[in-house]
C-alpha cells in the first residue's frame, strides 16, 4: 500500500518493482541481485558468490539496512585481499545506505571463549567469600545505624513517625493474624496426631500434652511465625523501599534533610519488633487450641485434662523462651528487608533479585539465630 | 510532494479522560518523507495523540489512517503488519532493563522475524553503531548508560526493522545542548539515509528550527496551525505568537540564521 506519489528520491528508494523475493545468482562473473532486498528476505539468499568479480544491484527494487548489509558482506567476502569488488547499478539512495552500513559494520568477533581454569575458580570462590564478608560488615553497620536512630528517638520521641509506625503495625501485624493463626492451628493438629500415634505404643498418650506444649511454645510457634512474616512483610519492605530507591525518592529525601533511616527504616523495624511477640503469642494460642482439639478427638484427652496437665507440667519458661526470641527475629527480618531495599539500583531486575535475596537471607538468619538461642538457653539451663 | 496522499491522516479525532476533553475534532496530515514537529503546551495531548496514532490508546471518535489503513478498524493480523512499518521511541528510551542494548534492538527482530542468530546480532550491531553508540556500549544494560545513550539506544530499537515512520517522543528532552544538537543531526542523517518519515513530539525550539520540515501546533484541543517555521511566525494566535516570538525562540532562530543548515 505504499503510495506511488511523486517520484521523490525517497520514493525511488522504496520504489515498487516486480513484487518478487530477493534473488542472488551468478551471471558472467557478476553477482546479480534482484527483487526486494529486505530484512525478511536476506536470510534466504545464498551466501555463495565464488569467483564473482562485481556485484550488480541495478535490478533491486527495494533495499533496507539488512539488504545493504548483505551487499557489503558479499563484497567483503569476495574482495579477500584483491582490489575492491565494484558495486554496480546503485542509485544515490542505495549508495548512501551502503556507505552508512559499511561504516557501521560490527568489528570482527575478537572475543574468543576462554576456558575457565582452576585459578579462575579459586579466584571466583575468593571473590564470593569476600563479597559475603562485605555484606556481613555492611549489615552490621546498618544494624548499628538503626539502633543509633532508635536510641536517639528515645531521647527525642518527637522524631518518631507515629502514623507511619501504626500503619506498618497494622500492615505486618493485624493483617497477618489470620494466616499466622491458621498455620499454627494446623501445626498443633499435626503434632497431636503424629505424637499420639507414637506415644500410644508406650501407653503414654497423655504425654502428648507436654509434646505439644513444649514444641509449640518453645520453638515452632515463634519460628514459623517469623518465617511467615519474613516471606510476607520482609519482602514487602524490600519491594517498597526498593521501588522508592529506583525512582530516586530516597535521594530526594536526603536532599531536603530527611533521613531515610528515620523515615523509612525505623518505623518498619520498630513495628516488627512490637508486633512479632504479639503474633507469636497468637500463634502459641492457636497451636495449643489445635493440639487440644486433636488430642480430644484422637486420644480422648478432654480439654479440661489438657488444660490441667498444661498448667501443672509445663514450666512457664518454655513460653518465655519463645517470647524472648521474638524481638530478635523481628530485628533480623526488619533490618535485612530494609537493607536489601536500600541496595536496589536503577533497574527493575535488581528489585526482583534483591526481594528474593531478602526473603531467603532473613529466613536463613532467623533459623541461625534460633540455633544460637537453643545453645545459649541449654548452657544457662532453661 | 504536497499532492501526495498523506502517510498519516487524522480526521475529527476526539479523546477525553473522564470529563476532561483532550482532543476535540483534531485534524492532521503527515506527508511521506517529512519531519513533522508537534508542539504545544504541557497537557495539550501531544503524547496522547502519538499514542492514539500507534494504537496504544483508543480515540473516542474520529478516524486515524496510517498508510491508508485505519489503525483502529483493522483486524489484529493486519494491525501486526501495520505495526511493523513504524517504530516508536518513548521518552527516555523505555528500554527493557533486563536486556543489554544490543538485545533490546534485537527484541523486535526476534519477535517479528525468523532470522538466524548470527545475522540478527550483526544487523542489531549495525543499528546500534548507526545511532552512534560504540562497541563497548553494546553489551551494557540500560541502567549503566547515560540519558543520552539511553535515548540513542531507544532510537536504535525504533529503527530495528527499517520502518517507514518513526515516532519520537521528546527525543532531546533532558539532554545537554551539545548532545541535543548531535541527536538532531542523527535524526536528520538517518531520516535521509533510511528514507524515514519522522513524527517528532518536542519542546525543543532548536530541534524545530534545525530539522523540522513542518510544525504542527496543538492548542485548544486541536491542531491550531501547521506550516513551516516561517509561516508559523506569521500566525496571530496569542499562544503561537508567544511560542515563536519569545526570547528562547528568537535566540534559536538567530543561531539558525547564523549557521544556516542546508
Amino acid at each position: 500500500m505504499v503510495q506511488q506519489g511523486e517520484d521523490t528520491s525517497r520514493d525511488q528508494f522504496r520504489r515498487q518493482g516486480a513484487d518478487v523475493a530477493a534473488i542472488a545468482k551468478l551471471e558472467d562473473g557478476r553477482l546479480v541481485l534482484s527483487g526486494r532486498l529486505l530484512i525478511d528476505t536476506v536470510a534466504t539468499l545464498a551466501q555463495d558468490s565464488h569467483g564473482a568479480e562485481a556485484i550488480d544491484i541495478a535490478q533491486v527494487s527495494q533495499m533496507d539496512t539488512a539488504g545493504a548489509w548483505y551487499v557489503v558482506d558479499a563484497q567483503r567476502r569476495m574482495t579477500d585481499g584483491k582490489d575492491d569488488v565494484p558495486i554496480l547499478g546503485a542509485d544515490d539512495m542505495q549508495q548512501q545506505l551502503i556507505e552508512v552500513v559499511r561504516r557501521n559494520m560490527p568489528l570482527e568477533d575478537t572475543g574468543s571463549a576462554t576456558r575457565v581454569s582452576l585459578a579462575d575458580r579459586v579466584e571466583a570462590l575468593g571473590r564470593k567469600t569476600a563479597a559475603g564478608a562485605r555484606i556481613a560488615v555492611e549489615l552490621t553497620s546498618f544494624l548499628g545505624q538503626v539502633i543509633a536512630a532508635l536510641g536517639s528517638m528515645v531521647i527525642h520521641p518527637r522524631r518518631l513517625r507515629l502514623t507511619s509506625l501504626v500503619h506498618h503495625m497494622q500492615e505486618v501485624g493485624w493483617n497477618a493474624i489470620p494466616i499466622v493463626a491458621l498455620m499454627s492451628f494446623l501445626i498443633g493438629v499435626v503434632l497431636a496426631f503424629q505424637g499420639s500415634v507414637q506415644l500410644r505404643q508406650f501407653g503414654a498418650e497423655v504425654f502428648v500434652v507436654d509434646l505439644i506444649a513444649i514444641s509449640v511454645l518453645r520453638e515452632l510457634g515463634i519460628l514459623l511465625t517469623a518465617i511467615i512474616v519474613a516471606g510476607r512483610s520482609g519482602s514487602a519492605y524490600t519491594a517498597a523501599i526498593g521501588s522508592m530507591k529506583m525512582r530516586e525518592e530516597v535521594d530526594a529525601m536526603r536532599t531536603i534533610g530527611l533521613d531515610p533511616i528515620d523515615i523509612l527504616v525505623v518505623p518498619r523495624v520498630l513495628a516488627l519488633i512490637l508486633i512479632l511477640p504479639v503474633l507469636g503469642l497468637i500463634s502459641d494460642l492457636a497451636g495449643l487450641v489445635g493440639g487440644a482439639m486433636m488430642s480430644w478427638i484422637e486420644l480422648g484427652v478432654s480439654p479440661a485434662v489438657f488444660q490441667a496437665r498444661l498448667v501443672s507440667n509445663t514450666d512457664v519458661w518454655h513460653f518465655l523462651v519463645g517470647m524472648i526470641k521474638a524481638p530478635f527475629f523481628a530485628m533480623i527480618i526488619g533490618i535485612i528487608g530494609c537493607y536489601e531495599g536500600l541496595k536496589v539500583g536503577g533497574n527493575a531486575e535488581s528489585l526482583g533479585r534483591l526481594t528474593s535475596t531478602s526473603v531467603v537471607l532473613s529466613i536463613f538468619m532467623v533459623i541461625v539465630a534460633d540455633a544460637i538461642f537453643s545453645v545459649v538457653f541449654a548452657l544457662i539451663g532453661i | 510532494m504536497s499532492d501526495a496522499e498523506p502517510i498519516i491522516k487524522v480526521r475529527g479525532l476526539t479523546k477525553g479522560f473522564g470529563s476532561h476533553l483532550v482532543h476535540k475534532g483534531l485534524d492532521l496530515d503527515v506527508r511521506r518523507g517529512e519531519i513533522i514537529g508537534i508542539v504545544g503546551g504541557s497537557g495539550t495531548g501531544k503524547s496522547v495523540l502519538l499514542q492514539q496514532i500507534v494504537g496504544l490508546l483508543k480515540p473516542d471518535s474520529g478516524s486515524i489512517e496510517v498508510f491508508g489503513q485505519s489503525v483502529q478498524g483493522t483486524p489484529p493480523e493486519q494491525y501486526k503488519q501495520l505495526r511493523r512499518r513504524w517504530g516508536v521511541m518513548f521518552q527516555d528510551g523505555a528500554l527493557f532493563s533486563s536486556l543489554t542494548v544490543r538485545q533490546n534492538v534485537e527484541a523486535p527482530m526476534r519477535e517479528q522475524l525468523d532470522l538466524p542468530n548470527a545475522l540478527r546480532e550483526t544487523l542489531a550491531g549495525i543499528k546500534v553503531r548507526m545511532v552512534g553508540l560504540e562497541e563497548v556500549a553494546h553489551s551494557k544494560f540500560p541502567s549503566e548508560l547515560s540519558g543520552g545513550m539511553r535515548k540513542r539506544a531507544g532510537f536504535a530499537r525504533a529503527i530495528a526493522l527499517d520502518p517507514e515512520i518513526v515516532f519520537l517522543d521528546e527525543p532531546t528532552a533532558g539532554l545537554d545542548p551539545i548532545g541535543a544538537a548531535a541527536f538532531d543531526t542523527l535524526i536528520r542523517k538517518l531520516q535521509t539515509t533510511l528514507g524515514l518519515t519522522v513524527f517528532l513530539v518536542t519542546h525543543d525550539l532548536d530541534s524545530l528550527h534545525a530539522i523540522c520540515d513542518r510544525i504542527a501546533v496543538l492548542a485548544e484541543k486541536k491542531v491550531l496551525a501547521v506550516g513551516t517555521m516561517a509561516e508559523l511566525m506569521e500566525v496571530d494566535h496569542p499562544w503561537v505568537h508567544e511560542y515563536f516570538h519569545g526570547p528562547r525562540a528568537r535566540a534559536a532562530l538567530k543561531t539558525e540564521q547564523d549557521e544556516k543548515v542546508p
